[in-house]
């Protein structure tokens, strides 16, 4: 039961945060997509950042479990899947998970894009065995690898004779670094106009 | 995935049985549900779990934020002004690119094991190589948002009227 109320807790804190934060409106991902507003990606990148920072150092003083890790299988789907989901997104302007989100603040379009969602979940489960025929999942690296070697859990490594919680407070660094450096925007925003050609070139 | 696997259920109990031999304690004749000793099989009998309340506690985090700050305006819960513009007031044509857009985004993301928040919040952050691919793949994707060829940031999107501002 306290897994359950964690579940609620933690749920509909991030919802409420994505909300803020602009995550659920269209205009702010396609603006994340042409680099005309930035403000998701370097929030994005200071979350990672920040969360890995400090999880790699709970990881070294004892403070939290590595039992608690869990990492995906590297293979030919997550980097197909990957670009598909930008696909989608640009395509529509809602994002998957946040989708769901946004169909909570009554956008009537998103209906549409969560029964779109359903029907990709019912065509998936009867296509599985087609598409894990195909190689598409065969495990790249090795089963679960990380990029350095986390003491307390048996995931294969990419890099050794660096310890993996550094490499994890390294990169968290940097990704904070950079989040912090990205200007706003990188392109100047579009609007709409009733007339007129679309000019999408750097001011 | 858990809600199909429910609805699945409900047409044919045989979906997901209670089987002692699995890992999980459950088993199903579709792969997908079977996989890792029937892990998303017994999600899939038992509902109420972690997964499953997290992404509806999501959908009422967010509600309750857009509730807070006044909800979206009727003309931008209809249809967009940059959708306006390009299917003039037309919503059934936005309607059905918001179908298609996340028939593609949820096979997608099947297909990768995760989303953004799997792959790129939670695995970039604990190093996972998924995670870089997985971001890779989407920075791939983008690219073409960044042409000007691609002026909106929308693949569909080929606006008659946008300027630069």
């Amino acid at each position: 039961m306290s897994k359950i109320f964690v579940a609620i807790l933690i749920g509909c804190v991030f919802g409420f945060v994505r909300s803020r934060v602009g995550a659920t409106n269209p205009k702010y991902i396609q603006g994340l997509l042409r680099l005309s507003r930035l403000h998701l990606m370097k929030t994005i990148l200071l979350v990672i950042g920040v969360s890995s920072t400090l999880m790699f150092a709970g990881l070294m003083t004892g403070v939290l479990d590595a039992g608690h890790l869990g990492v995906k299988t590297a293979h030919a789907g997550v980097l197909l899947g990957g670009i598909m989901l930008v696909v989608g997104f640009a395509a529509s302007g809602y994002r998957g998970g946040t989708g769901r989100a946004t169909a909570a603040t009554s956008r009537k379009g998103v209906w549409f894009f969560v029964l779109g969602g359903l029907a990709a979940a019912v065509a998936f489960m009867p296509s599985y065995t087609w598409v894990a025929s195909t190689g598409i999942l065969s495990e790249w690296f090795g089963d679960k690898v990380t990029l350095g070697a986390i003491a307390g859990i048996n995931y294969p490594a990419l890099l050794t004779g660096i310890p993996g919680a550094w490499i994890g407070i390294g990169v968290g660094l940097v990704l904070i670094a950079i989040a912090v450096a990205l200007p706003n925007a990188l392109r100047g925003h579009a609007t709409v106009n009733s007339d007129g050609p679309a000019d999408g070139r750097l001011a | 995935m858990i809600f199909e696997g429910i609805l699945w259920d409900v047409v044919d109990p045989q979906t997901v049985v209670a089987s002692p031999d699995a890992k999980s304690g459950y088993s199903s004749p579709n792969a997908y549900l079977n996989k890792s000793g029937g892990k998303c099989a017994k999600f899939v009998a038992n509902p109420i779990n972690h997964s499953f309340v997290f992404v509806l506690a999501l959908v009422a985090g967010a509600a309750l934020s857009a509730l807070l700050r006044g909800g979206v305006s009727r003309e931008q819960r209809i249809m967009r002004k940059i959708w306006r513009v390009n299917f003039y007031d037309a919503p059934w044509k936005r309607y059905l690119v918001a179908f298609v857009s996340d028939f593609i985004v949820l096979y997608g993301a099947r297909l990768a094991g995760g989303c953004t928040l799997g792959h790129m919040m939670s695995d970039m952050m604990q190093t996972a190589i998924s995670g870089y691919i997985f971001s890779a793949g989407a920075i791939l994707a983008g690219i073409p948002h960044r042409n000007p060829a691609f002026p909106s940031g929308g693949l569909v999107l080929c606006p008659r009227s946008l300027s630069q501002s």
